[in-house]
């Protein structure tokens, strides 16, 4: 596929791998269950990173994501990531980014 | 001799570092702006403590893109004693320098505090002065210092001899009590498999003189001094 560059949107999910201690999600979890929350097994605390960028097509936007995500977004020794891309919006003329 | 403090937006002990090593041990050093590009010239590369970009994204993760961390990886390269001090130990840990990852302390509370650490090995340039098993006392400050690695890289560290500091107590006792952020092995220091580049969590810059409370932290530096002036 080719054709103008587009808009993308990526919602990146970051989370500590499983099996990695989660200090931050335990303490969450504790203040759940003193709220009277019954039935917590868990809690788990990530982050989301929304990205917003010009590429000419949605295979080298994914591609630049994964990149990302391994070169800064995070980090691979205690954390895992999944990646939602948005459908293109159109490139308005105003947008000179590119 | 010469050494370089790095300086990064948001680091906060670079000043006291300079003050040790210039005052207290009398080395000629310059803070260095992260910016820089090029280290030659020095003979010891410190990385301050701090909250580096405001510790945005993951502690150390901005600083460890910084354009001086080309410089510091290309002095590590070349032998150069490296040290991370803190933040500087995250840094060093963010860029890949040393191996591992730090997560939120166990107890979730920043600790600031005193504790003590033992010295496991006298094979890096700031630990050559110091009584193998010697305990020293110094201060943390810190919010992640809950060092983790997965298993194989912890063997790794093991056999080769790369744990250069654990938490104990003042008797150089291994417990649950004397760990202040849930280290894994009550690690709270480490080397690179050269054994030049190293990282810790206690701050040796604010116990290196008595009218701050303590002076175990000279030991680094005098050990540091010896390797380089050899």
């Amino acid at each position: 596929m080719s054709g103008l560059p587009q808009i993308y949107t990526a919602h990146v999910f970051v989370r500590l791998k499983p099996g990695v201690n989660d200090p931050q999600g335990a303490t969450v979890a504790a203040g759940l269950r003193d709220l009277d929350f019954d039935g917590i097994r868990d809690v788990r605390v990530g982050k989301i990173v929304d990205v917003e960028m010009v590429a000419p097509d949605a295979a080298t936007a994914r591609a630049r994501v994964e990149a990302m995500c391994e070169q800064l977004l995070t980090n691979p020794v205690i954390e895992e990531f999944e990646m939602e891309l948005i459908e293109p919006q159109p490139l308005k003329l105003s947008d000179t980014a590119w | 001799m010469r050494a370089a403090v790095i300086v990064f937006p948001g680091s906060n002990c670079d000043t006291d570092t300079h003050h040790a090593l210039t005052e207290v041990m009398g080395v000629p050093t310059d803070l260095v702006w992260h910016a820089t590009s090029s280290l030659d010239g020095y003979d010891l590369v410190v990385l301050p403590g701090g909250f580096s970009y405001g510790d945005y994204l993951r502690t150390g993760a901005m600083a460890a893109q910084a354009r001086v961390m080309r410089a510091v990886r290309e002095a590590a390269e070349r032998g150069v004693p490296v040290l991370g001090i803190c933040n500087g130990f995250q840094i060093l840990l963010e860029s890949g320098l040393l191996p591992g990852a730090m997560l939120p302390n166990a107890c979730v509370e920043f600790r600031c505090e005193w504790v003590h650490v033992r010295v496991e090995t006298r094979r890096t340039p700031f630990t050559g002065s110091a009584e193998a098993g010697r305990v020293l006392r110094m201060p943390i400050a810190h919010g992640e210092g809950n060092y983790v690695a997965d298993a194989s890289t912890l063997d790794a560290l093991r056999d080769n001899d790369q744990v250069v500091w654990r938490y104990t107590d003042a008797d150089g006792r291994r417990s649950a009590r004397a760990n202040p952020n849930g280290s894994v092995g009550d690690i709270a220091g480490i080397c690179n498999a050269r054994g030049n580049v190293v990282g810790l969590m206690p701050h040796p810059e604010r116990c290196s003189e008595a009218a701050l409370g303590g002076t175990d932290g000279r030991m680094v530096w005098e050990s540091v001094l010896a390797r380089v002036t050899a």
